[in-house]
């Protein structure tokens, strides 16, 4: 079985980040950029699945710049077989993203398609589920666990109120959560046999895919600072300031 | 508690734009691959494993420190042992040793940025591999066909760890007055008894064996360093299939209660009649051990930028949080009671010394590690030759001079944490206690002194020294008209010149009282220091110089820490200059019994 | 173990050639401290020191102090000393004679507080802050107050404590929020959260006596609206006797780096009903009566740096003494000596032991002064030594301290590899110095106090001090230019000056129109202060010396302290170059950088 994996370059957890002045968006310049947390964890699953037995080939995906190769390399190394930069200046949002995987995956055949709930730097949570959907295949999002078995996925969700389990025919899409697994530290022996690994380099403009721009960014602005908290006389204060000037309860 | 962000930004200026090291490496047959993208790669992945593995021990491993058991066993701190297996399960032992051996066979630079990580979050543990990585170097080096076989994979993986054991009771600096003995058995090995005290790492439960290199005469050997021969004695005796056998009379007799580097286990170690076999030639132990103690050097002063490191960058972040007062030029945050501390400009002085310091220290040490590259896999012999000279004469300064700026550094990182900077839950006055030691390990700072004085400068009448003021000469002929750079090369000409006549002077003077070389080395070894500093930050000025309108502000950083550093840390020579010329009078003319 | 000799020798030169201690002993109040009796306490307290407290030492920072359910013990040992302490008289040293004390001057109390300091620094911090809580008691306090706890505080029996600092407000009291609230009895309801309070709690005495700084509900913000406040942890009955228990706890004490025999207290205040305390002086007073004891305060911090170089220093000279290791340099020998005659040890003890020397002598000085400005009954006298205390406090806290963390590292260095390990406690002298160079007032903020209030914005006018003490070396060089074997003192003294006049004369030009590069070169001006004043007094005691072997004497000691005197002159004095310069030319590169590039 192949998995197809999805990566986003997105800038470090650690970096603060910082609005530009004409508040058209974020500061990229010279600012650290990792894999979005949410991606290794599906990265991590897919090598486990390989490694019992169960996956033959993980092969990983990311669109975007010629930088995302360091991306693509850093999923290299934690163990996928081979890479596809799917390449292009242009800004990506979640539908051409989903898009060019629906390209990809028509062309790889994966029978698993894999990633991250969401990206830390959007926070669109989308990909996935228009992916399916554009794919015409069932979707899990959210998984906490995935067991494949006879030709079936079984995926346990984080809903509200607790966890769901529910089987996918293959193949499908799975999105990943937090406590899905802890991310292993790339080994060096991996790191140097990652540079030898195939990456496949396709401009998205030759591949037939319309990716302009749905959506239109009117401003980005730092949130609000906290405001510092105050203490209160007793539980009747406590229970009238959430009613009335907090209005939670 | 501390945290660290591995300095990526600042290693790959040094590597890839001051050192070029990337380019290089591709005229160096072993490292050809070895390209920008890897060495970015392999640097990102072992600061993940610094910062996210190593870190949360650090605190740990300095409050629990180490426990001797009844069976003279000895329990590291909780977290150590887990964390070395993943160590080495990634790899990262492997890193700068032989493919023969198993090993990955990248540079020594990487394997330095690789330390700086590991002792900037953890300096007590990253001895253990530390140490192991020496004995490999020093097997490597001088070991049998045998012991190579018997060991080098072993040590390579990780799977075992080494020692060096030196000291003794009553010698240290003198290793001269060894007395611990090594009889021939007949078969080739020999019967090693004696004590040593101080030995890192000595015993411990991170690794399934021990390999201790250790310093012993035989029956006739000659007084003094000449009879000196090393052994290497395992601490299970190895079965022919590479497992651990029985063991070998080797224990630790006591753990020492240290004021720093808690989470290292510094052992007495007993050898009771412990089985080894000669590593090198008879009486010969010593020079074998310097192939290991001039890594070792280099390796002290990497835990010392680690530290300085470690402790700017939490300094700096307390200093951006901390309200305390306002600003001389009115409140700069007025919504909120004080003004962050960093608008004080003292804090900012401290900030700046342990910015510098650590920056100047990663530069000076990259470049070296880098000619050792150079030393090891030219192709040209000559440039082999001259970066092996190099590296001699400026190890001695690597270990003394960036250990004493890393002590001030850690102070001045405390010193901004004001209070709370002496109570050990926010990890500040650990860095100041770790940091002690490393002007006294592996050749106290006198010792490095005399040894750069005396044997690398005098030695050769100043030959080696004058290859390095040439390298200093030619970058200043080439930059002299480079805009902007006059005030960076001035002074490093200037320090340059004063250099050069205080060595003739001094020189002059030994010839006719060797007291004389004691009693400049140290003030003489802080003026060669920033000599190498200045041309340091020379160096990287232009690179900043170069790319200031890049819009990449790093680069206006750059520049400013390099003018901070002549105008407030450079200034020191004034005085050291003085006080190496003042000669032997003012120590020795009283009587000692008047102290 | 380490052994403590109290160095009286170099105390008594220092108290009678440099710091004037006859002409001390001559002013009003103090015609008792004649030189039998100044005799008499300098040895028995030195063997207090030795005998009692430096056996302790050790203990104290091994076992430190540990806090149950608001209960501190202290180390095994401490208590009875403090017994005995108290017992034969010592925390009524300088005490007003008035509540019971010995009304000793400020210099003699000097020389017998560093003994013991060096003895055991932790334990002494007990004391220290006692007589400083005395010291506010006794200045600003009503009668009532004064009668119910000075005498059984002079006595020892009852301890004090200082309690400025919280969690958000340490540099900066304008920041503190504690709370007193009056009650219809004329007392206080105290709530609040202290920390960093030395000696907060413990089991050494009967009674603990807070001062507490706090606000008043209808208070001002900021500076001006801080109050002092008597807070006892048990309130005091009518007829002096112990009554209730006070409505405060000790919340949990730190891990420290050092001075862990002293107990560190985090005090919360009114956890239950409110602390009962009792108003100092005027409401919205309370800072500036703090500063009327920080003169005071200061000397004794700086005090601290002098005690714990001198005993570093002991405790690396009897290992260098001992320690046998390699042949030193040009011996012809062969045979390995101790490594006190090789030259780079000699240098390290040289730098410890002149250092310290100069410590000692400008402090004391200092001290003496003190003790002009307070007693002299020449009111022009009082004014100039006071204006001379003020100047050169921040000088003696900053140099001192700064200086003792470099000195005690040397005597780990001098140890080698042992001086690494605790038991050999060469480290401990380092760990309890860290503390000195932070707590009342930071380095940082004695450079600002100096170059600020002390030198530019001096109330006599700008510099005054400063150049009236400039004039005063200046004389001295002269002096010690025309004796042939004094004139290399002089010619060093004499270039280190001029750094100090050059890096005067730019502050007082860039104080006002650039006080953050002014700010900038604080510490370094401190510093090259302390050099130079230091240097001025070892030039004075090679003076001295020379005049009295050129005499006849055959003393030793005078021959020892030339050689010192010519030391710190040929390795310290020449620092002040780079200080100068730092000062001069450093500011911008220490204003330059975006704080968002740190």
């Amino acid at each position: 079985m192949k998995i197809l994996v999805a990566v986003k370059r997105v800038v470090d957890f650690n970096v603060k980040v910082r609005v530009k002045a004409d508040q058209s968006g974020v500061d990229l310049a010279n600012v650290k950029m990792s894999m979005n947390p949410f991606d290794e964890i599906a990265i991590e699953e897919a090598v486990r699945l390989k490694e019992a037995g169960i996956a033959t080939e993980v092969v990983v995906i990311s669109a975007g710049p010629t930088q995302c190769q360091e991306t693509l390399r850093t999923a290299l190394a934690i163990g996928a077989d081979r890479a596809i930069l799917a390449e292009t200046d242009a800004e990506l949002q979640p539908l051409a993203v989903a898009k060019i995987l629906k390209a990809v995956c028509e062309k790889e055949q994966p029978q698993l398609l894999i990633m991250g709930k969401q990206a830390i730097d959007d926070d669109s949570n989308q990909t996935g589920q228009m992916a399916a959907a554009l794919l015409g295949w069932p979707q899990a999002t959210f998984a906490s666990k995935v067991v494949i078995a006879n030709g079936e996925a079984s995926v346990t969700r984080e809903v509200d109120g607790g966890l769901e389990t529910i089987a996918l025919t293959l193949p499908a899409v799975v999105t990943t959560d937090l406590r899905l697994n802890e991310p292993r530290y790339a080994t060096l022996p991996n790191i140097m046999k990652a540079k030898k690994k195939p990456l496949d380099v396709q401009p998205v403009a030759g591949m037939g895919i319309d990716v302009a721009p749905r959506l239109k960014t009117l401003k980005v602005a730092e949130p609000p600072k906290r405001s510092g908290g105050i203490k209160v006389a007793d539980v009747a204060a406590l229970v009238a300031k959430l009613k009335n000037e907090a209005k939670v309860i | 508690m501390a945290t660290y962000t591995p300095p990526l930004r600042e290693m790959q200026f040094v590597i890839h734009e001051v050192l070029n090291a990337g380019d290089a490496f591709k005229k160096m047959p072993s490292y050809a691959e070895v390209d920008v993208d890897t060495i970015n790669q392999i640097m990102e992945e072992a600061g993940k494993f610094a910062a996210g593995v190593v870190l949360p021990l650090n605190r740990i491993g300095d409050t629990e420190g180490c426990t001797r058991n009844e069976d003279s066993s000895v329990t590291t701190p909780k977290g150590f042992k887990e964390a070395y297996q993943l160590y080495c399960e990634s790899g990262w032992a492997a890193l700068a040793c032989d493919p023969e051996y198993d090993g990955q066979g990248l540079p020594q630079l990487l394997n330095t940025v690789l330390y700086e990580m590991l002792n900037s979050t953890n300096q007590a543990w990253a001895m253990y591999p530390g140490l192991s990585h020496g004995a490999y170097e020093c097997l490597h080096e001088h070991g049998t066909p045998e012991q190579k076989k018997t060991y080098l994979k072993k040590l390579v993986s990780g799977e075992w760890t080494g020692t060096m054991c030196l000291t003794e009771p009553h010698c240290g600096t003198d290793l001269g007055m060894l007395k611990s003995k090594a009889e021939p058995k007949g078969d080739g090995t020999y019967s090693i008894t004696g004590t040593k005290i101080f030995i890192s790492s000595g015993d411990h439960d991170m690794a399934e064996n021990i390999v201790h290199l250790v310093l012993a005469r035989l029956p006739d050997a000659p007084q003094g360093t000449k009879g000196i021969s090393l052994f290497a004695v395992p601490k299970f005796k190895p079965n022919a299939d590479g497992s651990v056998g029985e063991g070998n009379a080797v224990s630790c007799g006591a753990l020492e209660h240290k004021m720093g580097i808690h989470g290292n286990s510094t052992c007495v170690m007993n050898f009771d009649g412990s089985i080894g076999t000669l590593v090198g030639e008879p009486n010969r132990g010593l020079n074998a051990m310097f192939v290991m103690m001039n890594a070792a050097r280099l390796g002290v002063g990497m835990q010392s930028l680690g530290l300085t490191e470690v402790a700017y960058q939490n300094s700096a972040a307390y200093a951006k949080e901390r309200l305390q007062m306002r600003s001389l030029k009115g409140p700069k945050e007025p919504t909120k009671a004080a003004d962050p501390i960093i608008v004080h400009p003292d804090v900012r002085r401290m900030l700046l010394t342990q910015r510098a310091y650590a920056e100047g220290a990663r530069a000076f040490t990259y470049w070296v590690a880098f000619m050792i590259d150079t030393e090891l896999n030219h192709p040209d012999a000559k440039e082999r030759e001259a970066a092996g000279e190099l590296v001699t004469l400026l190890t001695p300064i690597i270990k003394a001079f960036i250990t004493d700026n890393a002590f001030t550094a850690t102070n001045e990182g405390m010193q901004v944490f004001g209070g709370h900077g002496y109570i050990a839950e926010w990890g500040m006055e650990q860095f100041v206690r770790d940091a002690r030691i490393n002007m006294l390990y592996e050749g106290t700072n006198t010792i490095q002194s005399l040894d750069l004085l005396g044997r690398k400068v005098l030695g050769d009448k100043g030959a080696k020294l004058r290859k390095f003021g040439k390298i200093v000469e030619d970058f200043i002929a080439k930059e002299k008209r480079t805009k902007g750079m006059s005030e960076f090369l001035e002074p490093l000409a200037d320090i340059a010149e004063k250099v050069s006549k205080l060595t003739k002077e001094v020189g002059m003077k030994a010839l006719l009282n060797k007291e004389v070389v004691g009693a400049a080395a140290v003030p003489y070894l802080r003026v060669v220091g920033h000599l190498v500093y200045s041309y340091m930050f020379a160096r990287m000025a232009k690179v900043a110089l170069e790319k200031q309108n890049s819009g990449d502000p790093f680069y206006s950083a750059k520049l400013s820490t390099a003018r901070f550093y002549f105008a407030k840390l450079f200034h020191e020579t004034a005085y050291q200059i003085r006080a190496a010329r003042s000669g032997v009078d003012s120590l020795m003319e009283m009587d000692a019994s008047l102290f | 173990m380490s052994t403590y000799i109290p160095p009286i020798r170099d105390m008594r030169f220092v108290l009678n050639e440099l710091a004037g201690f006859q002409s001390i002993a001559q002013l009003p109040g103090y015609e008792e401290s004649t030189p039998d009796l100044v005799e008499a306490i300098m040895d028995e307290a030195g063997k207090f020191a030795a005998e009692v407290l430096a056996p302790l030492n050790m203990q104290g920072d091994l076992q430190g102090c540990q806090c149950k359910d608001g209960v501190v013990t202290t180390a095994d040992g401490f208590r009875d000393a403090y017994q005995l302490f108290v017992e034969t008289g010592w925390n009524a040293l300088p005490c007003d004679v008035a509540y019971g004390g010995q009304g000793q001057p400020t210099v003699l109390t000097a020389a017998v507080h560093e003994m013991w300091k060096s003895a055991n620094l932790a334990f002494m911090l007990c004391p220290m802050l006692t007589l400083g809580a005395i010291e506010a008691l006794r200045h600003h306090a009503s009668e009532e107050i004064k009668n119910i706890y000075l005498p059984n505080m002079v006595e020892g029996k009852w301890t004090g404590t200082m309690n400025l600092t919280e969690p958000q407000a340490g540099s900066d009291l304008s920041q503190i929020r504690s709370k007193a609230v009056p009650q219809a009895d004329g007392t206080y309801l105290i709530t609040g959260t202290k920390i960093f309070i030395t000696w907060g709690e413990h089991d050494m005495a009967e009674n603990i006596v807070h001062l507490v700084l706090a606000r008043l509900p209808d208070a001002p913000a900021g500076v001006k609206g801080i109050s002092l406040f008597v807070v006892p942890k048990f309130l005091v009955n009518s007829d002096g006797s112990l009554g209730a228990r006070n409505d405060l706890i000790c919340a949990s004490i730190e891990h420290k780096m050092g001075i862990h025999g002293s107990a560190t207290a985090v005090m919360a205040y009114g956890e239950k009903v409110g602390a009962t305390g009792y108003l100092v002086g005027e409401a919205n007073k309370g800072l500036g009566y703090m500063f009327t004891m920080m003169n005071h305060a200061r000397l004794n911090v700086g005090l601290e740096g002098v005690a714990l170089a001198e005993r570093a220093y002991q405790h690396a000279l009897a290992y260098a003494r001992e320690r046998v290791q390699s042949v030193p340099a040009g011996d012809k020998s062969g045979v390995a000596k101790t490594i006190i005659h090789h030259a780079d040890v000699r240098r390290m003890l040289m730098d410890m032991k002149s250092r310290t020397e100069a410590m000692r002598a400008l402090l004391y000085w200092t001290a003496a002064q003190m003790d002009h400005a307070n007693n002299n009954p020449d009111a022009a006298i009082r004014q100039s030594a006071q204006a001379t205390v003020d100047f050169m406090i921040p000088v003696v806290k900053g140099w001192c301290t700064e200086s003792s963390i470099e000195i005690a590292s040397i005597g780990i260095q001098i140890h080698g590899g042992v001086g690494f390990i605790e038991e050999t406690g060469a480290s401990q002298y380092l760990r309890d110095a860290r503390i000195t160079t932070i707590y009342e007032g930071t380095t940082g903020i004695q450079g600002n106090d100096l170059i600020g209030r002390k030198l530019a914005k001096e109330k006599i006018g700008a510099g005054a001090t400063a150049k009236a003490l400039q004039q005063q070396i200046r004389v001295c060089v002269e002096e010690l230019s025309k004796d042939k074997n004094l004139s290399i003192i002089a010619q060093q003294l004499g270039v280190a000056l001029s750094d100090m006049e050059t890096a005067t004369e730019w502050m007082l030009e860039n104080y006002d129109s650039n006080p953050q590069a002014a700010h900038a070169g604080a510490v370094s001006y401190l510093l090259l202060t302390g050099i130079v004043t230091g240097g001025w007094q070892m030039a004075r005691a090679a003076q001295i010396a020379q005049r009295q072997i050129d005499a006849g004497s055959q003393d030793t000691f005078l021959q020892a302290k030339l050689a010192t005197a010519r030391y710190f002159a040929a390795h310290q004095l020449p620092k002040t170059m780079g200080y100068c310069s730092a000062i001069t030319e450093g500011s911008d590169a220490v204003l330059s950088l975006d704080e968002s590039l740190f």
